[in-house]
């Protein structure tokens, strides 16, 4: 029995189709990358998944329920932080809970001070760095308690260095809270470092043209990023993205 | 305190040179007082007739607050209805506009033709006066919430009601400030003429009798007294907009 499963999704708008026969299925507690070059419909993808889109074709079941075109059933982290400016971290992170009508604001708090935010708590976000904004976007994302959570790019704005941390606290988090997780990157290492399965996309219109497995054990630290199956992988999935561009 | 006053020596220096400039000119032409009083003159006045002044005053400051009120609020639901039903909006958008263009002078007398000679057309006059720029802005500021955070907001499973009053609400309230601050100064003027129309007390009635007796010297003191007003509005809707707006919102400008 599959967590979620996406049964042959197709999305075009006017002329221009963007999805093409998707089908993809995901466990329960799974980390999963979507792996695909910028513009290849991946956002359209979690627009789908989030129900503010309906397919032209296909369905889409969580736990086997059917949620097609059916809003608040996942976690959603936007690529940029968008928090609200005159919210404070915790009001910030509460937001999803209030939405839900529960407030439980020890939780927040708890959270917040594990990911190091705890002289954040009364903050107003323009005093935060990107990274810890994201922290707060991820935790205000993880606070809805939807089991399914879709992140879009989170790191995509942020610098090596920062990115490469975000991961190592991403993947810690992960651990302790087990969440299944659809992950859309363009970053080929990232996809690799976080991920326990990678769907590359294709160009539009956009079908799945390799579903990988990673191999590598967790926990994981920054060390793989040089080990020579990391980088074999890495480039296989290069050239596979580039023969794709280059055959269109 | 301390800023306030750093900050506003300037104008306060320029109203001081103002006041000297006129004080002399008119002392060095011999200006007749009915023609127009010395300042000194003015302010000697206002003391002197304080007592019968102040109930014009207080009433004033009684119908302009409870017209800054009402249409505040009429104000509020015509830009929360016309933002939450586009089709209206298109419909009304452009009467809201033409309604600024009827002139108050004209349509005040016939309010009190339809209306009689009591509260009520005076209300609306102030309505009339103060509505539009609160709806302007507020229209404004829901229009331009960021689609990001309401993307956001969507995303999330929030309903319509929801994404209003966490999201839109809260991000166009530094527009509605702004509208609110043009409508309270206005609301005094609005006050005014509607008590040209025909009323027992108030500084539009004094300020009639003084400058059809020729009394210059007190309609200076109405005027002033009109500007002090409107200057006190304003500063008290800033001092709101202070308590109410939480965050740095600089950067949403941008």
């Amino acid at each position: 029995m599959s967590f979620l499963t996406l049964t042959n999704i197709s999305k075009s708008f006017g002329e221009n189709q963007v999805l093409q026969n998707m089908n993809m299925t995901i466990q329960e507690g799974e980390f999963v990358s979507i792996l695909g070059p910028s513009g290849s419909g991946k956002s359209t993808l979690f627009h789908l998944i989030g129900g503010i889109l309906l397919p032209d074709d296909g369905d889409i079941y969580l736990n086997n329920q059917p949620i097609t075109g059916k809003k608040g059933f996942i976690s959603y982290m936007p690529q940029a932080p968008s928090l609200f400016p005159w919210r404070t971290v915790i009001e910030n992170a509460a937001l999803v809970q209030e939405l839900k009508g529960q407030k439980n604001k020890q939780t927040a708090i708890d959270m917040l001070t594990k990911a190091g935010l705890a002289h954040f708590l009364h903050a107003y976000p323009d005093e935060l760095s990107g990274g810890m904004k994201q922290r707060v976007s991820f935790i205000r994302s993880l606070l809805s308690f939807e089991p399914l959570l879709c992140l879009d790019e989170p790191f995509g704005a942020l610098d090596e260095f920062t990115r490469l941390e975000m991961q190592k606290w991403l993947l810690s988090i992960w651990t302790e809270y087990r969440r299944t997780i659809l992950f859309i990157t363009h970053n080929i290492e990232e996809a690799l470092f976080l991920s326990d399965r990678i769907f590359v996309l294709s160009k539009r219109p956009a079908n799945i043209i390799k579903e990988i497995k990673v191999p590598f054990t967790r926990p994981r630290d920054q060390d793989l990023l040089f080990h020579p199956d990391f980088l074999q992988l890495k480039k296989d999935i290069y050239y596979l993205l580039q023969n794709q561009k280059e055959n269109v | 305190m301390k800023q306030l006053a750093s900050t506003s020596w300037r104008p306060i220096l320029v109203l001081l040179l103002l006041f000297i400039a006129w004080e002399t000119s008119v002392r060095l032409f011999h200006i007749e007082t009915w023609l127009l009083p010395s300042p000194i003159a003015v302010i000697k006045e206002a003391v002197i007739s304080w007592e019968t002044f102040s109930v014009h005053l207080f009433a004033t400051m009684r119908l302009s607050i409870l017209g800054l009120i009402i249409g505040v609020l009429f104000g509020l639901c015509v830009a929360i209805i016309l933002h939450r039903m586009p089709f209206l909006r298109k419909a009304f958008y452009p009467l809201l506009i033409l309604s600024q263009n009827i002139p108050i002078i004209v349509l005040a007398p016939l309010l009190v033709i339809w209306l009689g000679f009591g509260v009520l057309p005076k209300i609306i006059v102030i309505i009339l006066v103060c509505f539009f720029p609160i709806t302007i802005a507020c229209l404004d500021g829901f229009r331009q919430t960021s689609s990001e955070l309401k993307h956001y907001m969507i995303m999330s499973g929030s309903n319509k009601r929801q994404l209003f009053w966490k999201l839109e609400w809260p991000h166009a309230l530094p527009s509605i400030f702004s509208g609110l601050k043009i409508s309270a100064t206005y609301s005094v003027m609005g006050a005014v003429i509607s008590e040209w129309l025909g009323s027992k007390e108030g500084i539009g009635v004094y300020m009639t009798l003084s400058s059809s007796s020729f009394r210059t010297d007190r309609v200076f003191v109405a005027i002033f007294a009109i500007m002090i007003l409107s200057l006190l509005f304003f500063l008290l809707i800033q001092l709101l907009e202070k308590l109410c707006i939480k965050g740095n919102r600089k950067k949403e400008s941008t």
